[in-house]
């Protein structure tokens, strides 16, 4: 930068370094695998300290718990407090290994439920990084036979789908996100419009037509036209609707608690899915109680299924269109 | 040369903060691993713009504009690249680069060791970036985003606050 004075120096680099990060933007715009490279680094990089993160932070919030626990007992009775103490932490570790169990027994039994679809459980290591997108990171990845575009979802309902996948993990767009989207249809009327999401908590669904009779409280279901949810899959419940010109506006809270998420089901197939209506209930069964799980913590749900993935989609999910509203979710 | 020294003649009072070795590094990467995994506990955490508040702090403190927009542009495509596939790289890259560059520039002329100019600062500064992202979105990506909610005004004041504690807890990394 020789002729050019030192205090417009740093005007010149600012100019510089703002114009190529535009460049590279517009090369992502125009061919979408531009920078994954880079992506497949970081994220390479960080994983294994948000691995080391999320098990330092669970053993963390133990010993706080714990901590807590011992400190709620009186001192006039030491014998007392000191079996009281023990007593409680049993319970807290009881408790808290309890609620583990029914979360992964619900798991296991939406499997045994659904045993000709196959799944793989997974848990959630991590998030985005910013608030411009809705992501989850997975522990488990291509090694694992998970591919682009797979469904996830917990037994509460639909969670939103794969949209990168590394070695060892995966990201997870959710429903939230401003680029999501799912084939759905109402529960009652089985009216068919997609649902997306509006970057905010709730999801919005767009093309209802005026005409068409939408309760507050009615539930809203995949319609399986998508091809990568099931039919009939939970998605939420309306909680707002708005006449709009020519669709209502309507709005829908997700059935599946997207902002606390820790274990998660991937679809492990990329072809058209049919559930089992009789068995559709994600509640544990007296049959499904009375099996084994025979499964670790961290896959919860894989089964045998697992291991032989499906093969590659019959079809790629259409764009959306207000005149074919019913087969539409959002483009990637 | 000493650790702390004065910038220019005509800015004489305006000290240049130096760091021990690897603090910059070790906070900015702190940083980012807060931002990816902490919301997995506490959803509300995902309100704090950690990667923000790193390239704010060390914009102000180093006060050189070169550094201080290469150092934002680091942060700015990390946190892109840690972000999932729905956020190009360079959208918070080029929010990042113009903070850590408006920063040190601000730096260089102002006393920013207030905790209440901190706090001003840092609200502006977030008002900023977000300015930016929005722009970016709508003007190189044609994505709609609304300019003002009331979630982003409570999250302006959050990152603020966080910011006068954080940057008193990052004051003791420098080189005294």
């Amino acid at each position: 930068m020789a002729g050019i004075p030192s205090r417009h120096k740093s005007i010149f680099l600012l100019t510089g370094v703002v114009l190529l990060q535009v460049l590279l933007l517009a090369l992502q715009i125009k061919r979408d695998s531009e920078g994954r490279l880079i992506r497949v680094w970081t994220v390479g990089a960080f994983s294994p300290f948000e691995r080391a993160g999320n098990h330092g932070i669970g053993r963390l919030r133990e010993t706080w718990r714990h901590y807590f626990a011992l400190q709620n007992t009186s001192r006039e009775n030491e014998e007392l407090r000191h079996e009281n103490d023990e007593l409680k932490m049993q319970v807290n570790q009881l408790q808290s290994k309890a609620v583990e169990a029914d979360r992964l027994a619900l798991l296991l039994n939406f499997h045994k439920s659904r045993e000709n679809v196959p799944m793989l459980g997974a848990r959630v290591i991590a998030t985005s990084a910013g608030t411009a997108s809705a992501t989850i990171v997975l522990d488990r990845g291509s090694k694992d036979h998970i591919k682009k575009n797979m469904g996830v979802i917990t037994p509460e309902g639909v969670v939103g789908k794969v949209v990168e996948v590394f070695d060892n993990t995966s990201e997870v767009l959710l429903l939230t996100d401003k680029d999501s989207g799912v084939g759905a249809m109402l529960g009652n009327s089985r009216v068919q419009s997609p649902v997306g999401g509006a970057g905010e908590p709730l999801l919005v669904m767009k093309y209802v037509a005026n005409d068409d009779v939408v309760n507050v409280g009615e539930r809203v279901v995949t319609s399986g036209m998508d091809k990568i949810f099931p039919r009939d899959l939970p998605i939420g419940t309306i909680t707002d609707i708005k006449p709009g010109n020519p669709f209502k506006s309507i709005r829908i809270r997700p059935s599946a608690n997207l902002e606390r998420l820790e274990e998660v089901i991937v679809l492990l197939t990329l072809q058209p899915l049919q559930l089992n209506q009789e068995t559709e209930t994600a509640k544990p069964s007296a049959s499904a109680a009375g099996k084994p799980v025979g499964e670790t913590a961290k896959s919860p749900v894989s089964g045998g299924t697992a291991a032989k993935p499906a093969p590659a989609p019959a079809s790629s999910a259409p764009v959306p269109a207000p005149a074919n509203a019913a087969a539409a979710v959002k483009p990637e | 040369m000493n650790d702390a020294f004065d910038i220019r003649n005509m800015e004489s009072h305006i000290e240049v903060h130096k760091f021990r070795g690897g603090a910059i590094v070790g906070a900015t990467l702190l940083a980012l691993m807060f931002q990816a995994f902490v919301p997995v506990y506490f959803a509300k955490a995902a309100m704090i713009d950690l990667p923000l508040l790193i390239t704010i702090y060390f914009g102000l403190s180093r006060r050189n504009p070169s550094t201080g927009l290469l150092l934002g542009m680091i942060i700015g495509l990390l946190q892109d690249s840690l972000s999932g596939p729905t956020v190009p790289l360079g959208l918070y890259g080029i929010a990042k680069t113009v903070i850590g560059y408006v920063a040190s520039s601000i730096g260089a002329r102002l006393d920013t060791e207030h905790p209440a100019a901190r706090f001003a600062l840092t609200i502006i500064f977030f008002g900023l970036h977000q300015g930016i992202v929005l722009l970016t979105r709508r003007i190189l990506l044609a994505q709609s985003s609304v300019w003002f909610t009331v979630h982003l005004a409570a999250a302006a004041v959050v990152n603020a606050i966080v910011a006068v504690f954080l940057f008193a807890l990052l004051d003791h990394l420098r080189k005294s």
